[in-house]
């Protein structure tokens, strides 16, 4: 009766101070968000999302984000684009374009499209960008707290299992997410495709995102289990230059990562406009000259003839 | 008898919580500068609700945040930011660095992904290692570290100058010469101040006021020729990074 009662009143101390933890709580926010812990302090205890109060809250979120069905929506949510990964003899071969778009509009040309979860595991990016990225960097956490429970790296299939958990736990809300998961352990090198429908499947080579189809043109035809490191990172670059020399959502820059034993490497960023023309420049495999076949063609085009000399 | 046609009609209701109120930011990173700038008009439609509406604020010595979109959700995500960095002051003595702020940032946007906070943000400052940096979010917290960026209603209008006048896209150094990686202060407010005159000229939601933050890095003095320009300086709590403030009119039609 008598917490019903302070419950109710509004003029002691102790209501103001529940007022104000009812506002606090209202905002999703906890003890643990006081800290350094920039909000990831609550994921660990379970996730607190603001859901609007509306009968159909998924279908408030794609009347005012989904610029697929309305372009004139406000809200324009970055989407990527090319990715591939592929494993072979010498570990896993990661590349990306760096192009994100918002409707037509270019938003970036810089994009990290590759995320870097720890120093052997890699997630790739397509689809929703700040769903890859968030989720994936929350991946990071628990994949470090698995290290420290288990005195033990993560498994790729455990890593790439817990994130096909996670978005499945969301299905039908929204998320949109086409990720690999890379790397390397106990079993070698691997490659899981993760996606926010919930598929998770393990394989050999994958391409993801509106230019897939182009990469694999290019990355079925060239690709051998036996490829040399070199042959296999311009296989990569040459085929994320294809991608992004044909679909008008990918483009900008390739970048390309290799996955060995002591985990992932950074070899380099790639301008796709230069690589048509004068191709990636001095690099192990390269063929030293432009990926566009007008340096076949002699300048003969059908719509510019070639000027009769005289 | 009755007015039946509102019965007899399939009528459709929506929840709508969002306006777009216009106007466009910028930012800009140097070596050991960061300049921050946005326009003060606020419109909703074709009419101007104010011709002074900041888009640009102080967090920290070192951060600056600018947001565009929606001018409430703007307001209070800005609250917002404050009251959690004013908590770290409380927690640990000091100022968030700049790049966890950028880290804050995604995770309070990315709270909010099934209901988002229709803004822009734009985040400018002096890193941990005294360089100038910017970052920039989408609506729903993707984030990337960059030399600078344009967002908001003028945003196709000024980006691509910007690629053209800061990164020098598509221009050919003369031989012999190559392109600086950093601006100095005095032709990044000149870029700037060029960028929002033009935005003005062709953009109708673009205009009345420009306010542009410089934050500079510690040990760093203005240089004479923006010195002469009298921007005026906000306190600071150390000797360490200061933040100016230079105001201009733009066009009022």
């Amino acid at each position: 009766m008598n917490a019903l009662l302070s419950k109710f009143s509004a003029t002691d101390a102790d209501s103001e101070i529940r007022t104000a933890m009812d506002l606090a709580e209202e905002d999703g926010l906890t003890d643990a968000m006081w800290g350094s812990q920039a909000g990831f302090g609550q994921l660990v205890q379970g996730h607190a999302f603001n859901i609007p109060a509306v009968p159909n809250p998924t279908a408030f979120l794609r009347l005012h984000t989904d610029d697929h069905a309305d372009p004139n929506c406000k809200i324009k949510i970055q989407h990527g684009t090319t990715t591939l990964a592929f494993r072979f003899q010498g570990g896993v071969i990661v590349a990306v374009d760096s192009r994100a778009t918002a409707g037509s509009y270019i938003a970036s040309g810089t994009v990290k499209k590759v995320i870097e979860i720890n120093p052997y595991l890699l997630g790739t990016m397509a689809g929703g960008a700040a769903d890859c990225q968030y989720w994936e960097t929350y991946l990071g956490i628990q994949c470090r707290l698995h290290e420290l429970r288990n005195r033990e790296r993560i498994s790729v299939a455990a890593a790439s299992k817990y994130l096909s958990n996670l978005v499945y736990s969301y299905k039908g809300m929204g998320l949109s997410m086409g990720t690999m998961i890379c790397g390397w352990d106990k079993t070698g090198p691997t490659i899981f495709y993760v996606d926010s429908d919930g598929s998770r499947l393990k394989g050999d080579l994958f391409s993801v995102g509106s230019g897939s189809t182009f990469a694999y043109g290019v990355l079925d035809q060239g690709y051998r289990w036996d490829l040399t490191d070199e042959e296999a990172q311009e296989l990569g670059r040459r085929s994320i230059y294809a991608a992004g020399h044909r679909d008008a959502f990918s483009g900008n820059t390739c970048n390309l990562y290799h996955v060995k034993e002591d985990g992932w490497r950074f070899i380099g960023n790639y301008d796709i406009t230069k690589m048509h023309y004068d191709g990636p420049g001095a690099v192990p495999g390269s063929l030293g000259s432009g990926y566009g076949y007008d340096v076949r063609t002699d300048n003969r085009f059908s719509v510019l003839p070639k000027p009769v000399s005289a | 008898m009755p007015d039946m046609s509102a019965i007899a009609n399939p009528q459709q209701r929506q929840f709508n919580p969002y306006a777009e109120n216009g106007g466009t930011i910028l930012a800009v990173a140097g070596a050991d500068f960061t300049v921050i700038a946005g326009d003060t008009r606020q419109s909703e439609g074709y009419s101007i609700q104010t011709r002074y509406a900041s888009k640009v604020f102080r967090l920290t010595d070192r951060a600056v945040l600018a947001v565009n979109g929606f001018a409430a959700d703007g307001n209070m995500f800005v609250k917002k930011v404050k009251q959690r960095l004013e908590w770290y002051r409380h927690n640990h003595a000091k100022d968030m660095p700049l790049r966890s702020i950028a880290r804050l940032i995604q995770t309070m946007l990315y709270a909010q992904r099934f209901f988002p906070y229709y803004v822009y943000n734009i985040l400018g400052g002096i890193e941990e290692d005294g360089t100038g940096a910017v970052y920039s979010f989408d609506p729903v917290g993707s984030y990337e570290r960059e030399a600078c960026r344009a967002a908001g209603a003028a945003q196709s209008l000024l980006q691509p100058f910007l690629d053209n006048q800061i990164y020098f896209k598509n221009q050919t150094a003369a031989r012999g010469y190559s392109h600086p990686a950093h601006l100095p202060l005095p032709d990044v407010l000149s870029i700037v101040i060029d960028s929002f005159t033009s935005a003005t000229e062709r953009h109708i939601e673009v205009g009345d006021g420009l306010e542009m933050y410089i934050v500079m890095a510690k040990g760093q003095t203005l240089p004479d020729a923006v010195t002469n320009l009298l921007p005026e300086e906000l306190p600071s709590t150390g000797d360490g990074e200061r933040v100016f403030v230079l105001k201009r009119d733009l066009k009022k039609d």
